[in-house]
């Protein structure tokens, strides 16, 4: 339903910018997917610290399942970024702007995330190792966020301001639309995936059981 | 008819296009899964329904007193 409504409000109702035109439209998919990466890495770090605190049962599979989608949304942001990057700026990537580079970084961090919990044998150790490099990782989203805005040079739009969006009322009608969108999407697909893990663990033990 | 397609239109549906193909794929691949786990579940239950009516003719068998 709002992914729905978030197509129906950035194609038929949101104006046209008058800056950018109409790749303006990448705006409305590109932040809200970052976002929601933001928000998977740190969902991630949160379970992950969970773990090394409360020690709560399942810590450690919600906080993997957390990053392997930051991940999935993180590639998502790449990709429409370089896309909304090559018709505004005409290049494909940019290595001066931090903002790009410090988001790789932050990508290629959680990517290696699964070479690590892959490379050690199952259990409480690696459950260790995996929540104490996820909250490493977390550090790098405030940087990331913040780059932008620390930065001198500036080719990276800055749209969210200490003064507020900057922005038309319609056109952040239509981002939130996205975002929530967006988020909920990433929630749903969290659970669902977390349960076929949760089954496929339970599945394992009861072979075992059994043989 | 032919349909003008500017080159930032090309771009957006690129994006937007890009976007709903991961996320395809990716609901695909868990609805994979659980295809596997339904049937791994299928074969559990009947391992367990085969030994327990082992289990009953075994004890049918023993007589008591």
């Amino acid at each position: 339903m709002l992914i729905a409504a978030s197509v129906a409000l950035i194609f038929f109702y949101v104006p046209t910018d008058a800056d950018q035109g109409f790749s303006q439209r990448i705006f409305y998919i590109h932040v809200p997917v970052a976002l929601t990466a933001y928000a998977c890495f740190g969902w991630g770090a949160w379970k992950a610290l969970r773990h090394l605190w409360k020690r709560e049962p399942g810590a450690d599979l919600e906080s993997y399942v957390a990053i392997h989608q930051g991940v999935i949304f993180g590639a998502l942001t790449l990709l429409t970024g370089s896309l909304w990057a090559k018709i505004s700026w005409g290049h494909w990537w940019l290595w001066s702007e931090s903002q790009l580079v410090l988001f790789l970084v932050l990508f290629l961090f959680y990517g290696a995330y699964f070479m690590l919990r892959y490379s050690v044998e199952p259990g409480p150790a690696r459950a260790n190792m995996c929540a104490v490099y996820a909250l490493f990782g977390v550090v790098l989203i405030p940087i990331s966020f913040l780059a932008i805005r620390l930065a001198n040079q500036l080719i990276h739009p800055v749209v969210f301001t200490l003064q507020g969006p900057q922005m038309a009322g319609s056109m952040f009608l239509t981002f939130c639309v996205s975002l929530a969108a967006m988020l909920t999407l990433a929630a749903t697909l969290f659970h669902v995936e977390l349960a076929g893990k949760r089954i496929d663990s339970r599945l394992r033990e009861l072979r075992e059981l059994l043989t | 008819m032919i349909l003008a397609v500017t080159t930032a239109e090309k771009y957006v549906a690129g994006a937007y296009g890009i976007v709903f193909f991961v996320l395809l794929v990716y609901v695909l691949i868990i609805a994979l899964k659980l295809g596997r786990l339904e049937r791994e579940l299928d074969e559990l239950t009947g391992r367990v329904r085969e030994r327990r009516e082992a289990e009953r003719e075994q004890r049918e068998e023993v007589s008591v007193g």
